[in-house]
């Protein structure tokens, strides 16, 4: 078949593109070759726009066993324990086909994670739906969240957390980013690298289907109308056969039979055998007529590109196969031998003797296109928005505006469908600002979180990217977690507009600065370009997953205020921030002006003192401030439980909305015992870290003086409205 | 006391019934489904999760497989076996149980913490709870939803056979307090010769303060004596 | 109703295996979904375009299954 002009551009390559490939290749692909170039080349497997900006992030610290690069990031916890994660969007797949979508993108999360040698034992997510008011939401809210709890709860890994965003910005084109969390024995970690030549290579898992054929191409084109017809390429999850294939891999991880393996993933066979030969700088040689397949007659192109699920590719210790043989028909799964390491570092593709493609490695890994693309800066918004201008508006009835909108409101409706307790080790469920995972056996935990703030990095990106590592930082800090390490997954516009490429590169300046300064290392991600619709791109949505440490679970903490006549204490100054407030959009549809300023020094400063404080147990419950402010933060301290809180009117503000609702950064606030206020007090002040006394707990009610007196009971109310109403 | 967890392919819970079994030191062993023979065993477990992935209709296959066979045999002999979640709907597939469990009355995968209420406190299995006792147990499941015909509900009444019932913070059962739409808000049943309890509710996940809290420790202390 | 030929199919494929176990030979196995509709229409070609209506429209996901309309 001649490669015609249009045969190219389907594959997502453009002409400079080609040209490379026949220089290097010294002749013209055939169509499978091209097939393979373009699913290393495409966006999703090269980074070939955003490289040079990953490489700016910081990947190392003194917990970090495996950075970016494989198939997951690796931290170190202490005591031979290792924690494996890595968050990955499946965006386009869960627009197209809600419930498979999210359900394949959790399948493929948790592959990468057991891959390296973890038991997963918790996933968390980020999804953002359109505007609630869009026909379209409601059934792929329905479907997205059906497909995560029905993956997660049949294969039996605990659900933990997540959030749930709703914005116009993602009308045609919905975000779905999973994130898996293993443990491992720090010494019994796998990795990619294949070594030795003339190893087996094994096929491993589900049959191979036509599905996904082109899916990494999908994921790195943008949606047009006709997105719909694209439809045949979504597949569909089998959590079944992903147990199976977990406990098979992990019960042949207990020896030394592997020296390699990989999670067929996006681009299937091709990106996992290219990987593996690549970085161990290896040829791969396949015999296309032996993989196991679904469908009769499968050309050797639909093998190499299919995207089923639930298949892995393994390199074998010599003389190990017939066990490994053994473990995976126990668990009736296929194993096959498929091909074997060569030194020729070549990917060379024979089917029934004949070889039907031959590539050099490195012109598919390391000699892939890499692009440093143009973009612009955006400057800060000089729009001044004149507060004392707008409509006055009672402070009760701004609050219950904000409790009761769609991304404030209680998820539990989301939450209740995914089993959040299998495992028995969930210490901390959702709703928290970060759930806690006890690791088996041990009185140790670790805790988790995942945060976006979309509005943020739109107004100002580079601030915003700063913002959402903080507040990440400061969720794991709230529930007594020394914060480790992060994985992020980059939801960007198309690269080829500077503006996007602007927005993507200074939102990774705003999280490398904050990572840096609060050594909060990147060890995983990935990153989701192309998010939009007919050149309406969406907000710059860069989500952070972070794990922290807890040592001893002895004495955990939440943010439900646990007594009555203690005392609530604010760490951090308040300045009274509104614009981007969520008080403005939710009352005023006011969603203009500059994000809050991010000042580092006082999150670090102000972070470790809480940390400290908890760790000496001197608090009873914490929580951070972030949208909403301070009264919905406080809000969302007595709404679950039998208390209230008394907060009196300040001194020094003059305005009330902008103390209540301003959303500075870096504060926390902290329920301290009467008997331990003198100890925090003095502990504070010679820490020199700020800190404002603003009421007591008391029973029943809440409470702002002079201006508004509720029973907690109505706050959760107000709260829980919405999503039963939807 | 000697314990066999029953692992089917999709079983989730296996390790954490495991877990409490060990806690409350019972001798475990875990069986695999290929299995042709039991241990020697005073009480089988068969575990939550997904076997073969419900596909089907939940616990339709595993109900089919061949230690299932000799898991009847013992159950008609005497020994003791528990079924949790989709053990019960195995239970129920295999007719060592009556009844079958459908899906949730909202249609969807509820995890909740919820009440329940122990009908009978005079078997094997219930022996150190208090008559009407209100526990906090997690549910988690699809199809949990409680269904017999007349006969057979009139028997579980008349016999004692209902274990627990779905129940408020008070002890009230009604609608409210029904989280899946069970036939008089049934959580739990024995047979008739109550020496096999199937419940949806998991007691396994209620044995430690740090996790959630201890209601489900009686039900393993009663076992034990 | 049924999945697409080429759309894997999780739940046929353990049914397939449980009835191979029990000693029932088969060669393929397809799980689908069946609605018996009573319409007022009389005309049979009318009545085959509304059913055609409904599962494009609600009944079927068009993305993963195939339909296919017999009259009782």
């Amino acid at each position: 078949m001649a490669i015609t002009k249009k045969i190219i551009a389907n594959h997502g390559l453009n002409t400079e593109e080609y040209k490379n490939i026949q220089k290097l290749l010294k002749r013209d692909p055939n169509l499978l070759e091209l097939g393979i170039f373009s699913a290393m080349w495409n966006e999703h497997c090269s980074y070939k726009s955003s490289k040079i900006h990953l490489k700016k992030l910081p990947t190392k610290g003194k917990h970090v066993i495996q950075g970016p690069g494989e198939n997951a990031g690796v931290i170190d916890i202490g005591d031979n324990d290792a924690i494996i994660f890595k968050i990955e969007s499946h965006n386009h797949p869960s627009f197209i086909e809600p419930y498979q979508g999210a359900a394949t993108g959790v399948g493929g999360i948790l592959r990468d994670v057991f891959t390296m040698g973890a038991r997963p034992i918790a996933l968390l997510n980020s999804i953002h739906f359109g505007s609630p008011a869009h026909p379209k939401t409601k059934s792929l809210l329905n479907g997205v969240v059906s497909g995560i709890g029905g993956y997660g709860n049949c294969i039996g890994i605990p659900t933990v957390a997540g959030e749930t965003k709703f914005n116009e910005t993602y009308n045609e084109n919905i975000l779905v980013n999973a994130m898996a969390v293993g443990h491992a024995q720090k010494d019994k970690i796998f990795y990619s690298r294949a070594k030795g030549v003339g190893k087996s290579v094994v096929y491993v898992g589900s049959k191979t289907g036509r599905d996904g054929i082109h899916g990494a191409s999908m994921a790195s084109a943008e949606f047009d109308d006709n997105s719909e017809e694209k439809k045949p390429t979504v597949q569909v999850g089998d959590p079944f056969t992903e147990k199976l294939l977990l406990e098979a891999c992990l019960e042949l991880m207990k020896d030394d039979s592997i020296i390699a393996i990989q999670d067929m993933g996006a681009a299937g066979l091709t990106s996992s055998s290219v990987e593996m030969a690549s970085k161990g700088g290896l040829g791969i040689e396949l015999y296309l007529e032996k993989v196991p397949c679904r469908e009769e007659n499968m050309s050797p192109y639909e093998m190499m590109l299919s995207e089923s699920q639930e298949r892995m590719l393994i390199i074998l210790e010599d003389k190990k196969e017939e066990k490994a043989r053994e473990i995976f028909k126990k668990w009736d799964l296929d194993f096959v031998v498929i091909g074997k390491t060569t030194n020729t570092k070549y990917l060379t593709l024979k089917f029934n003797n004949k070889v039907e493609g031959e590539i050099p490695i490195d012109a598919l890994a390391s000699k892939a296109p890499i692009y440093e693309r143009k973009w612009i800066k955006k400057n800060l918004s000089k729009n001044k928005i004149e507060i004392k201008k707008l409509k006055k508006i009672k402070i009760e009835d701004a609050l219950m505006k904000i409790l009761s909108s769609p991304n404030h409101s209680n998820k539990s409706w989301i939450t209740d469908q995914y089993d959040q307790m299998v495992m028995c080790d969930t210490v901390q469920r959702s709703g928290s600002d970060a759930a806690i995972i006890r690791i088996h056996n041990k009185d140790k935990a670790i805790a988790v979180s995942v945060d976006s703030s979309a509005n943020y990095c739109k107004s100002h990106p580079l601030t915003g990217g700063k913002q959402i590592v903080c507040e990440n930082w400061r969720n794991l800090v709230s529930v007594g977690a020394k914060p480790l390490a992060i994985t992020n997954c980059l939801n960007f516009g198309n690269p080829e507009n500077n503006e996007i490429m602007g927005e993507f590169a200074e939102c990774l300046q705003g999280i490398k600065e904050a990572c840096e300064f609060l050594n909060y290392p990147v060890v995983s991600g990935n990153v989701s370009f192309y998010n939009g619709t007919n050149k309406k791109n969406i907000f710059p949505t860069p989500v952070i997953g972070g794990v922290g440490l807890i040592d001893k679970i002895s004495n955990p903490i939440n943010h439900n205020l646990k007594m009555s006549e203690s005392y609530i204490l604010i760490i951090g100054k308040t300045f009274g921030h509104l614009e981007q407030s969520c008080f403005l959009r939710e009352n005023f549809s006011i969603n203009d002006g500059r994000p809050p300023k991010i000042n580092l020094l006082n999150e670090k400063n102000n972070g470790e003192m809480v940390f400290k404080l908890i760790k000496q147990n001197l608090v009873l419950s914490a929580h951070d401030v972030s949208s909403g402010g301070l009264i919905v933060a406080l809000c969302e301290m007595a709404m679950n439980t039998n208390f209230g809180i008394k907060v009196e009117k300040p001194k020094k503000l003059g305005n009330f909305e902008e103390y209540l609702f301003g959303e500075d950064q870096g504060r926390y606030l902290i329920e301290i015992d009467n008997k331990n206020l003198a100890k925090v007090e003095t502990i504070l002040k010679n820490e020199n870290v700020y800190f404002e006394k603003i009421g007591k707990t008391q029973k029943t009610y809440f409470e702002i003086e002079g201006e508004m007196k509720c029973s907690t009971q109505d706050l959760f109310k107000m709260n829980n409205k919405w999503y039963n109403n939807y | 006391m000697k314990t066999s967890v029953i692992v089917f392919p999709g079983s989730n819970c296996d390790r954490d019934v495991a877990v409490a079994l060990k806690k409350m030191q019972f001798k475990n062993q875990m069986v695999w489904h290929k299995e042709t023979s039991l241990p020697k065993t005073d009480l089988i477990v068969i575990p939550g999760g997904f076997s073969y992935g419900d596909y089907l209709r939940s616990g339709a296959v595993a109900g089919k497989s061949k230690i299932i066979d000799e898991v009847i045999k013992a159950a008609k002999n005497g020994c003791l076996v528990l079924g949790i979640c989709n053990g019960f709907q195995i239970l129920t597939e295999t007719g060592l149980l009556k009844g079958t469990l459908l899906r949730n009355k909202n249609l969807k995968f509820i995890n909740r913490d919820v009440n329940i209420k122990v009908i009978n406190n005079e078997t094997k299995f219930t022996s150190k709870y208090k008559l009407n006792e209100i526990l906090k147990i997690n549910i988690a499941h699809n199809e949990g939803n409680y269904f017999t015909d007349k006969d057979h509900l009139r028997e579980l009444k008349n016999e004692g056979l209902i274990a627990f019932k779905y129940c408020d913070k008070k002890g009230i059962t009604n609608e409210q307090s029904n989280p899946n739409g069970s036939l008089e808000n049934i959580a739990g049943i024995f047979n008739s010769k109550k020496n096999i309890l199937g419940m949806m509710p998991h007691p396994e996940r209620m044995i430690d303060n740090h996790i959630s809290n201890t209601d489900g420790v009686n039900l393993f202390s009663s076992l034990l004596n | 109703m049924t999945l697409k030929k080429d759309v894997l199919d999780p739940q046929g494929k353990v049914v397939q295996n449980t009835l191979a176990n029990l000693g029932m030979s088969l060669k393929n196995i397809r799980q689908g979904k069946y609605f018996e509709i009573e319409l007022e229409e009389t005309d049979h070609g009318k009545a085959e375009k509304i059913i055609k209506q409904m599962c494009e429209k609600l009944l079927v996901n068009l993305i993963i299954e195939d339909y296919r309309i017999n009259k009782l």
